[in-house]
C-alpha cells in the first residue's frame, strides 16, 4: 500500500532524502495541529468557565507537575514512531526511583545516584532491545516482561514507601526558580526538572528532523523491510530507541523523584499507557512512520490541562476522569483514521 | 516430514515442535519446585461427607478459571491480528454490574442471581459490540481501540459502584466460585465446558479457519470472499463475554467487586497465557490448548509465589523471567542453535531453512 504512493511520487523529489515527511506535510500535521487548537481551547474554556487558568502560576505549574509525563512522552515517541511499542516505562520509574532514594538515604554521592538512576532505565531498555532485535520477540511482550521484571524487583526491594531526605541534593532539582515575579503569588516559575524536560524536548527535536537518525526512525516506521534493502542501519537503530526510551524513562524518575521525595513499588503504575496516550493525541499514528516530538508535548500539556479543569469542575466525579480520556483519545484517534483514509484516496 | 525410522527420536521432535512444549516443561518445574519444598504438595484429599477434593492442585484449577476466560477470548482476538486490552476493565464492569444489581435486589435469591448475571454479561457484550465496531467498521486499531475501551471501562465500573467497593450477598452466585459438583470445584467446570464449547465452535467449523486466514492475510482473505466485519465484531463480543465471564468468577469467590483491583492487569495475564501457548501476537494460526496450558501456568506460578512464602507483589518478576524464558526457547535463534547441535551430534542431513 505505501509502494503505490510512494511510486508515481520519488522521481518528483530526486532532492529530498526525507522524502516521507516531505510529501504530504498538510494531511500529517493535521491531528498535531488539532491537537494544538483543543489544547487551547481548552485553557480559553477553562478560562471562561472556572477562571484563573491564563495565568503564570497556573500554567508554571502545568509545565512543573507534567515534566516527568514530556520525557516519557518524548521516549514513546521514538518507538512509537518506528511502530514498536514500549509497555515499561511505568515500572522503570518505580525501580530506578526507589533504588535511587535508597542509595541517596544510604549516603551516596548524589551525581552518582542521579547517574546510576538514568542508567537502570537504559539496561532495562536495552534488554528489551536485545530481546525483540536478536530474539524476534514482539515489542509488546518484550517490554511486557521488562515491565513485570522492574516491578516486581522494586517490589521485592520494598513495598512501602521511600521517603528522600528533605535536605538531599537531589531536591534541589525541583526548587522554584522566579522567572517573572508576578503579583501575589501569580508568579512565573521554573525548577530544574522543566529545563531538563525542555532540554530532552529541544535534543529529540534535533535528533528526530536533522540527523540521518532520525530519518532512520521514520523510515524504519514506514516500512521496516524498505529501510533494511535501502541498506539503513535498522538493527542498531531499533535497539537505540528502546534504549533511549528507556534511559529518559530513568531520567523521568530523577525528575519524579526529585519533585515529589517519595518512592514506591507502585510508583508509575499505568504511566506507559498516559504517555502513550500523549503521543498518540499528539498525532504520532501508532502504525509508525509518521508524528512529532512537539505534538507529543502538546499531547502531555493536554493531559496535564485536563486534570487542572476536572479539579477545577468539581462537579465531575473523580471517578470518571479515565472516562474523559478515554473519550480525548477516541476523537484524536478518529481524526487520525479522517486523514489517514483521505490520504489513501489521494 | 521426516521418515518414521526412529520412533522415538521423532516423536520428541514433532513435541519439540508444538510450542507450548516448553510451557507444559515450565508447569512440571513448578510443580517439582513445589513438591521438594512440601512432598504432600500434590496430595488430593476428599471430604468423606460432601465428597469434595481438597488439594493444592484443585486450587490451582480454581484459580485458573477466570484467567482461562480471558485467554480463551484474547487467543481469537490476537488471531485476527488484533488485542483487546479491555478484559481486565470488562471484568471490572461485568463484577460492579452484578455486585451492585444483587446489592439493590437485596433478597439473594436464584431470579437475581440470574438477573445479575444477564445483565453483566449484557453489558459485556455491549462494550465488546463497541471495540468490534470500532476496529471493523471504523478501522482503528486494535491496541488503541481496547486501549480507549480500558481506560473508559475502568472509569465505567467506578461510576456504577459510585467508587465504592461494593459486596453483596447471595447464596447462588457465590455457589459459582465456592461450590462444587462431583468434588470439582464449579468455577473450573464452568470454565471447562466454555472452553470446550468455543473449541468446538471455532473447530468443528469454518469460523476458526476464517479467523486464522484473517489473521494470516486479510487482503487474501477478502479476496477469497471472507468478510472480516462480522467476523472481527464476534471475536470481540467473545473476548468481552467471556472476560464478563471471568469478572463474575472472580467477584463471586469474595462476593466484594474491588473497582480500582478486580480485574486490574489481568489483560497483560491473558496475553502472556496466549503467547505462553504458542500463538503468535503477529495473528493467524493459534491454539486454545496452548492457550489453556498457559492460563493453568499462570495460575500455578501464582500459587507457588504464595506456598513459596515470597511476597505476592514480586510475583510480576517471576511472570516476566517466564515470559523471558519461553520466548527465548520459541525463537529462531536459540532454536538454530539447538538444530546445530542435533546436526553436528547426529548423522550428517539435509540442512535445514535457515533462520
Amino acid at each position: 500500500m505505501t509502494s503505490v504512493i510512494e511510486r508515481p511520487s520519488a522521481p518528483q523529489s530526486p532532492h529530498t532524502p526525507s522524502l516521507a515527511s516531505r510529501l504530504k506535510p498538510n494531511l500529517e500535521t493535521l491531528p498535531t495541529l488539532a491537537a494544538i487548537v483543543i489544547f487551547v481551547g481548552m485553557i480559553i474554556y477553562g478560562e471562561i468557565a472556572y477562571g484563573r487558568i491564563l495565568q503564570f502560576s497556573t500554567l508554571s505549574n502545568l509545565f512543573i507537575n507534567n515534566a516527568y509525563l514530556i520525557i516519557l512522552a518524548v521516549g514513546l515517541t521514538f518507538v512509537i514512531l518506528t511502530g514498536g511499542v514500549d509497555l515499561s516505562v511505568g515500572a522503570i520509574i518505580a525501580i530506578s526511583s526507589l533504588v535511587g532514594v535508597m542509595l541517596a538515604n544510604a549516603g551516596w554521592n548524589p551525581f552518582v545516584v542521579i547517574v546510576l538512576m538514568i542508567l537502570i532505565g537504559s539496561a532495562f531498555g536495552a534488554a528489551s532491545g536485545i530481546l525483540i532485535q536478536y530474539f524476534n520477540v514482539q515489542p509488546f511482550i518484550a517490554t511486557l516482561a521488562m515491565m513485570f521484571l522492574a516491578r516486581g524487583l522494586a517490589s521485592m526491594l520494598s513495598t512501602t514507601p521511600e521517603r528522600l531526605a528533605d535536605e538531599s541534593p537531589i531536591r534541589t532539582l525541583s526548587t522554584e526558580i522566579k522567572v517573572i515575579d508576578g503579583p501575589k503569588i501569580n508568579d512565573l516559575v521554573t525548577t530544574p526538572n522543566v529545563i531538563i524536560a525542555a532540554v530532552v524536548v529541544i535534543v529529540a527535536f534535533y535528533v528526530l528532523h536533522k540527523t540521518r537518525f532520525g530519518r532512520t526512525v521514520y523510515a524504519i516506521g514506514g516500512s521496516e523491510q524498505s529501510a533494511t534493502l535501502m541498506g539503513l542501519p535498522v538493527v542498531r537503530t531499533k535497539l537505540a530507541i528502546y534504549i533511549i526510551s528507556g534511559t529518559l524513562a530513568g531520567l523521568a524518575a530523577v525528575v519524579y523523584t526529585s519533585k515529589l521525595g517519595i518512592a514506591q513499588n507502585i510508583t508509575g503504575v499505568g504511566w506507559e499507557l498516559d504517555a502513550i496516550a500523549a503521543v498518540i493525541i499528539g498525532g504520532t499514528l501508532l502504525t509508525g512512520g509518521a508524528g512529532f516530538v512537539l505534538g507529543s508535548v502538546i499531547g502531555a500539556l493536554v493531559l496535564g490541562l485536563m486534570n487542572v479543569l476536572i479539579t477545577r469542575d468539581g462537579s465531575i466525579p473523580p471517578e470518571a476522569t479515565t472516562i474523559i480520556t478515554g473519550a480525548i483519545l477516541l476523537v484524536f484517534v478518529l481524526l487520525q483514521r479522517l486523514v489517514v483514509s483521505r490520504k489513501r484516496k489521494t | 516430514m521426516s521418515n518414521t525410522s526412529s520412533g522415538a527420536a521423532s516423536f520428541l521432535k514433532t513435541s519439540v515442535k508444538q510450542p507450548y512444549i516448553w510451557a507444559i516443561a515450565a508447569l512440571v518445574l513448578l510443580l517439582i519446585i513445589n513438591l521438594i519444598k512440601d512432598p504432600t504438595y500434590l496430595g488430593i484429599s476428599v471430604n468423606a461427607v460432601t465428597g469434595d477434593l481438597s488439594g493444592n492442585l484443585i486450587d490451582i484449577l480454581r484459580a485458573s478459571a477466570p484467567i482461562m476466560m480471558i485467554a480463551v477470548g484474547m487467543t481469537l482476538v490476537i488471531a485476527t491480528r488484533g488485542i483487546d486490552l479491555s478484559v481486565g476493565s470488562v471484568m471490572a464492569v461485568s463484577g460492579a454490574v452484578s455486585m451492585e444489581f444483587m446489592h439493590d435486589a437485596g433478597d439473594g435469591s436464584l431470579g437475581s442471581a440470574l438477573m445479575a448475571i444477564a445483565l453483566a454479561l449484557g453489558i459485556s457484550a455491549f462494550l465488546g459490540l463497541i471495540n468490534g465496531v470500532l476496529v471493523s467498521i471504523v478501522g482503528l486499531q486494535p491496541f488503541i481501540t481496547t486501549l480507549i475501551m480500558m481506560l473508559a471501562g475502568r472509569g465505567l465500573a467506578k461510576v456504577i459502584t459510585s467508587g465504592q467497593n461494593t459486596s453483596a450477598s447471595n447464596e447462588f452466585f457465590r455457589w459459582i466460585a465456592n461450590g462444587t459438583v462431583l468434588g470439582f470445584p464449579v468455577v473450573f467446570l464452568i470454565g471447562a465446558v466454555i472452553v470446550a464449547l468455543v473449541a468446538l465452535l471455532v473447530r468443528r467449523s469454518a469460523l476458526g479457519l476464517m479467523i486464522e486466514s484473517i489473521g494470516i492475510n486479510p487482503k487474501a482473505a477478502r479476496m477469497a470472499g471472507i468478510r472480516p466485519v462480522g467476523l472481527l465484531i464476534f471475536v470481540y463480543i467473545l473476548s468481552a463475554v467471556l472476560a464478563g465471564v471471568a469478572g463474575i468468577f472472580s467477584t463471586a469467590s469474595v462476593m466484594t467487586v474491588e473497582v480500582a483491583k478486580t480485574g486490574f492487569s489481568s489483560e497483560m495475564d491473558a496475553i502472556l497465557a496466549v503467547v505462553i501457548g504458542g500463538t503468535s501476537l503477529a495473528g493467524g494460526k493459534f491454539s486454545l490448548t496452548g492457550s489453556v496450558i498457559g492460563a493453568l501456568l499462570i495460575a500455578t506460578l501464582d500459587k507457588t509465589i504464595v506456598f513459596l512464602a515470597i511476597p505476592s507483589s514480586a510475583t510480576p518478576a517471576f511472570k516476566a523471567i517466564v515470559i523471558v524464558a519461553i520466548c527465548l526457547l520459541q525463537s529462531q535463534r536459540v532454536r538454530a542453535l539447538f538444530s546445530q547441535r542435533r546436526a553436528r551430534t547426529s548423522t550428517p542431513r539435509k540442512e535445514a531453512v535457515s533462520a
